[in-house]
């Protein structure tokens, strides 16, 4: 085989998680580089996601290289009718790597077993989105100086948000992490990756608000609760009050303490948050390019 | 002793019995039974003493590697391979779930690129009893309710 892809976040190991944290330090001191001289990457967006394309882009921009591609199906082969198999099978041929987006989930990791160049899975459908994972964790390395020893909150959707499940994933490679999760009943924690915590002797805690112990946090990650997963609106009205992060709220707060959100926001965190020195999801999205430099430099084996 | 046989007798051959008798199809589709030229006969909704009602197919002059047999495990955990020769049951074998299955089983998750495309599925088994079966590409869960042979 020889080739790397990036599918899952679980598809690399804790050195390498390490090693896309040094090099994103790398590139973000010195993001002016040109590793990709000469090499072309394809960036296929099956389903348009602007944010994650361009940061995409920029890593590519930035790192030096080419890029061709397609921003949504209809301006495609697609939109002929051709396969994926196919579509994969033809641009591995004009490109050195391929990252794509698309909505059916399980599509990368077939495209990755398709195409003779690597792939990264920039989302597909619901599954996995692992770049996403490994900005989070770059931004927790920069802001706190390390990946162990932490105490993270995760707020908000965490049944169905794959952001969530994925970070907790990489971050129990690590050593003595504290997980609280802060969700309604209707989206808690699945058991499954509760049980994957106890069965690691990893600690957490559940509960159904945050105020009274964010003074504890290290990290808050945020995330949006979607209307469309409650079958009553009520419940959804009185559970999208609870979780509305605001300025006041973090007065008592750790001095370290950093507030995450994979974006885009609704009103899970008052626009009065934003200004305060504690607010990091702005930047979060700007670590992304210099991650994303770091991973195709790694799967690309350029150093 | 002398045996009344439900289903007519083989000199030579398998015997799978215990098949539950929703099941009896699935294998059929498993082994690929209906592309068989040997003979091959079939009883269903039988009285058994353990299952209340079961399934047995009969199969002359064929004999099964335990890998390709199997694959029956996941419809059928309890089938019993009844090994004929010369009119007598000379071995008996129970099927085994293997821990890797590709092809045979359709993902369950509608939104799963093996149900778009022409994708063979490929699954590892995560439990037994019940059967949990997690696919390869979409990391989505099957379970034993929900398999639909492919
Ligand atoms: N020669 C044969 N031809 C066809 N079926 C047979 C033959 N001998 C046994 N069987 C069937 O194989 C199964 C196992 O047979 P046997 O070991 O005698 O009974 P059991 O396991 O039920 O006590 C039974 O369903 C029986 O009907
Ligand atoms: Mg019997
Ligand atoms: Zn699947």
């Amino acid at each position: 085989m020889g080739k790397k892809d990036l599918i899952s976040i679980t598809d690399f190991s804790k050195e390498e998680y390490l090693k896309i944290m040094e090099l994103s330090q790398k590139f973000e001191e010195n993001p002016s580089q040109s590793l990709l001289k000469g090499k072309v990457i394809a960036t296929l967006f099956f389903e348009p996601s602007t944010r994650t394309r361009l940061s995409f882009e920029s890593a590519i921009s930035r790192l030096g290289g080419k890029i061709i591609g397609f921003s949504d199906s209809n301006s495609s082969s697609v939109s002929k009718g051709e396969t994926l198999h196919d579509t994969i099978k033809m641009v591995s041929n004009y490109a050195d790597m391929i990252i794509m987006r698309h909505p059916m989930e399980g599509s990368a990791r077939y495209a990755a077993e398709v195409s003779d160049v690597p792939v990264i899975n920039a989302g597909d459908g619901a599954n996995q989105h692992p770049s996403q994972t490994l900005l989070d964790m770059y931004s927790i390395m920069k802001t706190q100086g390390r990946l162990d020893d932490l105490n993270l909150f995760l707020v908000g959707d965490l049944k169905y948000g794959r952001t969530v499940h994925s970070l907790l994933m990489a971050l129990s490679q690590f050593k003595n992490p504290i997980f609280n999760f802060v969700a309604p009943p209707e989206l808690a924690m699945p058991d499954e990756y509760k049980l994957f915590l106890e069965q690691k002797g990893i600690r957490y805690f559940e509960h159904l608000e945050f105020n009274d112990i964010i003074n504890q946090a290290d990290i808050i990650y945020m995330t949006r609760v979607q209307k469309e997963r409650f079958i009553d609106p009520v419940e959804y009205e009185k559970v999208k009050n609870i979780y509305i992060l605001k300025n006041d709220m973090l007065a008592n707060t750790k001095p370290n303490v950093k507030i995450l959100h994979p974006l885009p926001r609704i009103n899970e965190i008052h626009t009065n948050v934003d200004s305060n020195p504690k607010a990091y999801y702005f930047t979060q999205a700007r670590n992304g390019v210099f991650t994303r430099m770091a991973i195709i430099s790694h799967l690309l084996n350029l150093q | 002793m002398l045996k009344q046989l439900n289903v007519s007798a083989i000199k030579d051959g398998t015997v799978i019995d215990h098949i539950p008798t929703k099941a009896l199809f699935k294998v059929v589709q498993i082994l690929k039974l209906d592309e068989f030229n040997n003979m091959v006969t079939f009883g269903n909704n039988l009285d058994s003493k353990v299952m209340g009602t079961k399934a047995i197919i009969k199969i002359a002059n064929r004999y099964f590697e335990d890998e390709e047999v199997n694959k029956i495990a996941l419809v059928a955990p309890n089938a019993k391979l009844n090994i004929i020769r010369n009119y007598e049951v000379v071995e008996k074998r129970v099927v085994q779930i293997p821990e890797q299955v590709n092809g045979i089983v359709r993902c369950f998750n509608p939104k799963c690129i093996t149900n778009a495309e022409n994708v063979s599925t490929k699954f590892q088994i995560i439990s037994d009893k019940p059967i949990e079966m997690k696919c390869y590409y979409c990391e989505k869960i099957t379970y034993e309710n929900e398999i639909k042979i492919k």
